[in-house]
């Protein structure tokens, strides 16, 4: 059976398997819960100075698509509203109680170097295992110069995670807004300022929807709407990708994944490009901590499935193959090939392909009966017919063999700026 | 058990009746709806839109349903179905469109297309909705005999073009089969003529009751008052056993006993204790299924040939046999056994001995010598009706015993159309539809429209 343990910028847990920092974790009651369940480590929901913020009625907005609720999730809950003692003295004694479990802390003050220095000594004092700097949060806190507004700033991630690898002897992992262009630049600051880690993605700026009778965005809060915070399952490739690049640009950097991470699959995916270990919230908060179940039972079937012993032997698999599109070859060719006999003819792959793409597949009928076959002269292997066909199996995308060696846009004749090969 | 002629009213109280005669199959709830129109896959050159004799486009009001767009879907429903609420409650579904998705490819569960309609349809007519609006007038008239299912089709299509419209209909009430041919719980909640009032409301067309072709009116006649005729008949006669005393007590065309079952209140139609239905098609269970559910003890359709055979469908086989109705195939009616109920005078049937049946070297239908005997105190007729020409006076051509048409629906003279169930081809409801809505097109195009 393979081995799940991790061991994460120092911190150690049973399992990858985390609770984010967000409504899930913000009560001793909620964490036990998810201890009981079988989760790895949690993340407590964001802890800030007193007198406590206060949060709105009516949180969440949500996408349902094609009646799967939840594909996507919005929040514009600000930090835990709960008074910092009350949190604190729960931290400590949840700690105590699960001693196996990576124990978190989510951390938001102003930036000012005393506001964090007197809540990380605090915090300390709870015995828990490490500290998460909020620089992630996009709405409401960050109108107060918090959040993503320290996030988006490098010159800021550095400065507040150098006072606070200072002013503690805790593990320091800084959290990551994605509402910026290049995900480097605030990453490689927080390494520059000592950061043990990095976890991302924290939310998306975003508007869920627009209520077409109040004309309101959503969620709607008396009338009006404010920009929120996007996650689950839609953001996932989005938090990949930044993940990524990362892992390739940054690779001594312990990375937590988060975004979108419903599922064991999608947890491998994560870790396969170079997290140690995964964050969920969405996931959970649509269908109770249970899920964490499969979580650690698939992970661990589908590793003994491929011999990896461990979370290591598996974490970063991927990044290697992870590489600029300047680096893919161009004399790589593949075709659609359609299993007749799978055919429900539907002809789904041949309307995206007619309409939008290649006129690649044509619509026979054969005495009557509807075939669609693939016009091999005209399909350039974009897969989209593949995506389309709703029948596992019945569209594959099969390699050709062009007798051509690989060869990258960098080598391209089309390249006008292609090195020369030398003589 | 040796009652003899045990045929009587009010075998259940009001309340039992009632529940036994409600929707049998009622609407998805609006939820439902939404998770199973999200199923649709929108195919392309859906092959559920060819198997629909009317064509509608089926992934499109799906789509429409799924969007929260009801009102766009039942437009394109109505738009090629003027009787689309109807169709999804009595169209045989399961051989056409749901029997065409490609989910019944994929994984044997079909979208429930009949019962998506229905949504659609429900929600535009629940509302009071009128879809159509009707063009000028243009002082063409048309006469429509019939207003069945494909007279009522196509004097909503001229009807929309601006041409005036004269329904005769022999019966009193308008509906033809969908008022008085097919099963109570089907149509459940007065749906027929609920459904009409929502056709007349585009205007325009007017309906004489009480006038029978070939009695009260003559084809030459309105051939000279009208500028077109359309001829919706459907079969009037009915097929006998052509056994010896058919015409005895307990013996009834089960035709009647539905057309009673839609029109008295059910604690007053007589139903046998033992009941046997002679028959394999849809009527067949539909005259079964109610005799079972007006609380006859024990009803048994008999067929002469096998299940693959009978034109009732597998669905509505299952729903017979669901409601205990046995089914016996194989087997033909030789003889009436007749006895004389005490306090009474006249012969009823007590029972009917059948011989069983099958099929020899030429592919015939042959008796065996096999005999047995099915105690009835009721006999229903269901096998078959057919195309009674005498009221036509003799001026239209034939084809197959019924009135010939073209692919318009013309008939052998130029400005007489006709269909439904009184042309050659399938009789079912969603076909007559097609054919008033071809009539309607082509005698559009025959005024110069």
């Amino acid at each position: 059976m393979a081995d799940l343990r991790t061991s994460f910028a120092g911190i150690a847990a049973p399992n990858p398997f985390w609770l984010a920092s967000a409504p899930p974790t913000d009560k001793a009651y909620n964490v036990a819960r998810a201890f009981r369940a079988g989760w790895g480590g949690v993340v407590w929901k964001t802890l800030g100075e007193d007198p406590p913020i206060v949060n709105v009625s009516s949180r969440y907005g949500g996408i349902s698509y094609n009646g799967t609720r939840i594909a996507g999730f919005s929040n514009i809950e600000l930090i835990t509203d709960r008074p910092l003692q009350v949190n604190l003295d729960e931290i400590k004694q949840v700690k105590r109680d699960w001693p196996d479990r990576a124990v978190l802390v989510s951390l938001m003050v102003p930036c000012t170097e005393e506001s964090w220095q007197r809540i990380l000594a605090q915090v300390e004092d709870t015995g828990c295992d490490g500290v998460e700097l909020n620089f992630g949060c996009p709405h409401g806190m960050s109108e107060r110069n918090m959040g993503s507004a320290v996030g988006q700033v490098p010159e800021y991630v550095e400065m507040v995670t150098r006072w606070c690898k200072q002013h503690t002897r805790m593990p320091v992992i800084v959290k990551l807004t994605p509402n910026v262009t290049d995900i480097l630049a605030p990453a490689a600051a927080a390494q520059r300022g000592g950061a043990d880690g990095v976890s991302l993605i924290n939310t998306v700026q975003s508007i869920t929807g627009v209520d077409l009778d109040l004309m309101a965005p959503e969620p709607v809060v008396d009338g009006l709407g404010t920009h929120g915070g996007y996650c689950g399952p839609a953001v996932k490739p989005i938090a990949l990708r930044m993940v990524a690049d990362i892992a390739r640009a940054l690779p001594r950097l312990p990375v937590s994944g988060i975004g979108g991470i419903s599922t064991w699959r999608d947890a491998a995916e994560f870790i396969a490009l170079g997290a140690g270990s995964v964050q969920v919230c969405t996931a959970a908060m649509h269908r109770g901590f249970k899920i964490v179940e499969d979580m650690i039972d698939g992970l661990a079937n589908w590793m003994d499935g491929k011999a990896y012993r461990t979370i290591d032997q598996v974490r970063g698999r991927a990044v290697r193959n992870y590489v600029h599109w300047n680096d893919l070859n161009l004399n790589y060719k593949t075709i659609a090939r359609i299993d007749q006999s799978l055919c429900i003819k539907c002809g789904l792959c041949h309307i995206g392909c007619e309409d939008t793409s290649h006129q690649a597949i044509a619509a026979l009928r054969i005495d009557g009966t509807r075939r669609y076959e693939v016009i091999e002269a005209e399909c350039v292997g974009c897969n989209l017919c593949y995506l389309a066909c709703p029948v596992d199996g019945c569209i594959t995308m099969v390699r050709q063999e062009t007798g051509d060696a690989a060869m990258t846009w960098e080598q391209h004749p089309n390249n006008p700026l292609r090195k020369e090969q030398a003589a | 058990m040796t009652e003899i002629g045990d045929i009587a009213a009010g075998r259940l109280d009001t309340a039992q009746l009632a529940a036994h005669f409600a929707d049998a199959h009622p609407p998805p709830s609006p939820a439902q709806a939404v998770v199973e129109a999200n199923r649709c896959y929108f195919c392309f050159d859906a092959p559920c839109v060819e198997a629909c004799p009317t064509g509608i486009d089926i992934p499109a009001f799906i789509r429409k349903i799924a969007t929260g767009n009801l009102l766009g879907s039942a437009q394109t429903i109505l738009t090629a179905n003027i009787l689309g609420g109807s169709c999804a409650r009595v169209c045989p579904t399961e051989e056409l469109c749901e029997r065409a998705c490609v989910h019944t490819a994929q994984e044997g569960k079909p979208i429930q297309i009949g019962a998506l309609q229905r949504h659609a349809t429900d929600w535009l007519m629940d509302r009071g909705i009128a879809p159509f609006t009707r063009a000028e007038p243009t002082g063409r008239r048309v006469a429509v005999v019939g207003a069945g299912p494909a007279g009522l089709a196509c004097a909503h299509g001229l009807a929309l073009h601006g041409h005036d419209v004269t329904i005769f209909e022999a019966k009193p009430k308008p509906g033809g089969l969908n008022e008085y041919g097919i099963a109570a719980y089907k149509v459940a909640d007065d749906y027929a003529q609920r459904e009409i009032g929502f056709i007349l409301a585009i205007g325009g067309i007017t309906i004489e009751y009480g006038k029978a072709l070939g009695c009260d009116i003559t084809l030459d006649a309105l051939r000279q008052d009208f500028d077109a005729v359309f001829l919706g008949i459907g079969q009037a006669g009915v097929r006998a056993l052509g056994l010896e005393n058919e015409t005895m007590a307990g013996l009834r065309d089960a035709i009647d006993f539905i057309a009673e079952l839609r029109q008295a209140p059910k604690d007053r139609v007589a139903v046998g204790r033992r009941v046997v239905v002679i028959g394999g098609g849809n009527t067949a269970i539909d005259a079964a299924t109610q005799a079972r559910r007006l609380g006859a003890e024990d009803v048994t359709i008999v067929y002469r040939r096998g299940p693959e055979q009978m034109t009732a469908t597998d669905d509505e086989q299952a729903w017979a046999q669901t409601n205990n109705v046995r089914i016996r195939h194989w087997a033909a009616p030789v003889r009436l056994i007749s006895g004389v109920a005490p306090g009474t005078q006249h012969a009823t049937v007590t029972s009917v001995e059948f011989a069983r049946t099958t099929i020899d070297a030429a592919g015939r239908l042959i008796l065996t010598d096999a005999r047995f005997v099915l105690a009835a105190d009721m006999v229903l007729k269901a096998i078959g009706q057919h195309f009674r020409p005498d009221p036509l006076g003799a001026m239209l051509a034939l084809q197959d015993g019924r009135i010939a048409v073209d692919d318009d629906r013309r008939t052998s003279l130029p400005d007489v159309y006709a269909g439904g169930d009184c042309v050659p081809g399938p009789d079912l409801t969603v076909v007559a539809v097609q054919d008033g809505k071809r009539a309607a097109a082509a005698i559009h195009r025959q005024f110069g429209g």
